[in-house]
């Protein structure tokens, strides 16, 4: 049964992790557990300055034990992590200007690297699709590369200056090199190598005048073959773009990237998280305490007063609104990579919900 | 900080009279309890700039602040002492800082400049509701510790 013919859906909560002192910011799968007998590994960050991880008991069970609280490796927020492609490093960005890199050595993780350079509040970090590079972004309008080199060394290859404002989040499409980036500017842009020169610089700029957002971009997201992208917005709209997939991949960097749907009316204050599952859905965590649900509407001739579909592009549907999921704002949602409609969310109340989207009978 | 006061010469009200928890028995519905907590609240904040309050500078007033206990949301909106001023968005910071320590943890608090009050409107009341943005001035210690003397002068 695909997606569409099923009926009756619905977001469960398994478990609620509690343990953070402050709100949690962000949260990330590690990206080879949770499959093959290994069991699922999450990190959050927080506004408490610390980084907690957290294990399935046993493997593809649902219930999370806090196996390290990590407090020591920053000095202020801890805004958001990501888990390098290969498992092995976690990535940290903090409000005190710096990005730690992580390792796990036994049953214990040690801050192996931290990378300066940033003026102010670093707001999120990206791993490539090989782990070769790293992308850090900044209140201070600026967007780092990073290459990563052996013995956990970190070179800045790059300072891509463009936003004329705070870069709220920055993400590595999932199959070629090319770096997306959002911010309190309300654009987003594209950041590709150039091929002769080795210089980066923006090769797109997705702005309110080409359909894009009209207040802050929080987040952006990517579908599993990276044709197409989700963005969300203090506007209180998601909107999805789509790229020939083709042209990008063949090297193309002026593969550019149009505005296929905005949805709105879902959702009544600021949209702050944005994660499309591997299977096609698109969760979004906003102000409102709600996470919802959208998928591909088969129905092309969709005109609902809150869809505005551009020419022939794909319409979306929502699928579910849970609201009241948390007490508070949710900043983060992640679908599990691994395990099957498995969705956590991060909430300012401190605590991180897990989800399992099944069918109610 | 900057130096030298951006407005020398504020025009300077008479405090209004305070309305007492006796008058309160008077108003049945919870909406107006907690709208007159919320006004008495926010009311004694220090101008940054100057020795009196938000409210003897007409930077707040009673018709400033809307509640809505269903949804748990405050709206406040505040007119800056002149068109350009940039403290604007320590007088945001402020009011967040003394609203979260009176209502319920989940209340969502939106706060504005009075429409035509401001010549950056649009820019200031983005930054004053950025949540993040807040987050970050108010762990920066120099911010943290001139919101602080807003907020405790009125208390001596």
């Amino acid at each position: 049964m695909t997606l569409h013919e099923e009926e009756g859906l619905q977001l469960t909560e398994v478990q609620r992790l509690e343990g953070h002192t402050d709100r949690v910011w962000g949260l990330a799968w590690n990206p080879v557990t949770g499959t093959a007998g290994v069991p699922a590994m999450l990190a959050s960050c927080g506004g408490d300055k610390t980084v907690r991880i957290w294990q399935q008991r046993i493997p593809s069970s649902t219930s999370f034990d806090c196996l390290e609280v990590l407090e020591e490796i920053h000095t202020r927020t801890v805004r958001s992590c990501a888990w390098s492609p290969s498992g092995e490093k976690l990535a940290t960005a903090s409000f005190d200007a710096t990005t730690a890199i992580l390792e796990q050595n036994g049953n214990e993780f040690e801050c192996v690297s931290t990378l300066e350079g940033h003026e102010n509040e670093v707001k999120s970090v990206s791993w490539n699709a090989s782990g070769s590079l790293l992308a850090t972004c900044s209140r201070d309008k600026c967007v780092w590369i990073w290459e990563v080199l052996p013995g956990n060394e970190f070179d800045c290859v790059s300072v891509l200056q463009g936003h004329t404002q705070d870069v709220k989040m920055v993400q590595w499409h999932p199959t070629v090199d090319v770096l997306f980036s959002c911010s309190y500017d309300n654009t987003i842009k594209v950041w590709a190598e150039d091929g002769d020169s080795d210089d980066w610089r923006c090769v797109q700029t997705l702005s309110e005048a080409n359909s894009g957002h009209s207040s802050t971009v929080w987040a952006m997201s990517f579908n599993a073959t990276g044709e197409k992208m989700a963005t969300c917005s203090d506007d209180v709209t998601i909107k999805v773009w789509g790229v020939d997939i083709a042209r990008l991949q063949s090297g193309d960097t002026n593969a550019s990237w149009s505005h296929l749907c905005t949805l709105s009316g879902y959702h009544d204050r600021t949209i702050f998280s944005v994660h499309w599952s591997r299977e096609g859905i698109i969760a979004t965590g906003a102000a409102d305490d709600a996470i919802c649900l959208f998928i591909e509407s088969e129905d092309r001739s969709v005109g609902n007063k809150d869809n505005t579909v551009d020419g022939h592009g794909p319409a979306y549907k929502l699928l579910l609104k849970k609201e009241k999921a948390h007490d508070m704002d949710i900043n983060s949602v992640r679908w599990s990579p691994t395990e099957n409609r498995l969705l956590a969310s991060a909430s300012d109340d401190g605590s991180i919900k897990i989800w399992k989207l099944d069918s109610m009978q | 900080m900057t130096l030298g006061l951006i407005n020398a010469n504020p025009i300077v009200r008479e405090k209004k009279e305070r309305i007492t928890r006796p008058d309160l028995q008077f108003l049945f519905s919870v909406y107006t309890n907690l709208l007159v907590r919320s006004i008495n609240i926010v009311r004694d904040i220090r101008d940054p700039e100057h020795p009196y309050s938000l409210e003897q500078l007409s930077v707040l007033s009673e018709e400033s602040i809307t509640v809505d206990e269903k949804l748990g949301r405050i709206l406040i909106t505040f007119t800056p002492t002149i068109q350009h001023c940039s403290m604007a968005t320590v007088i945001g910071l402020c009011l967040r800082v003394k609203l979260k320590d009176c209502f319920p943890p989940h209340f969502k608090v939106d706060i504005k400049v009075a429409p035509g009050s401001h010549a950056d409107e649009e820019a200031v009341n983005k930054q004053l509701n950025d949540k993040e943005r807040i987050v970050a001035a108010m762990e920066n210690p120099n911010l943290r510790q001139l919101v602080d003397e807003c907020l405790y002068s009125s208390e001596l």
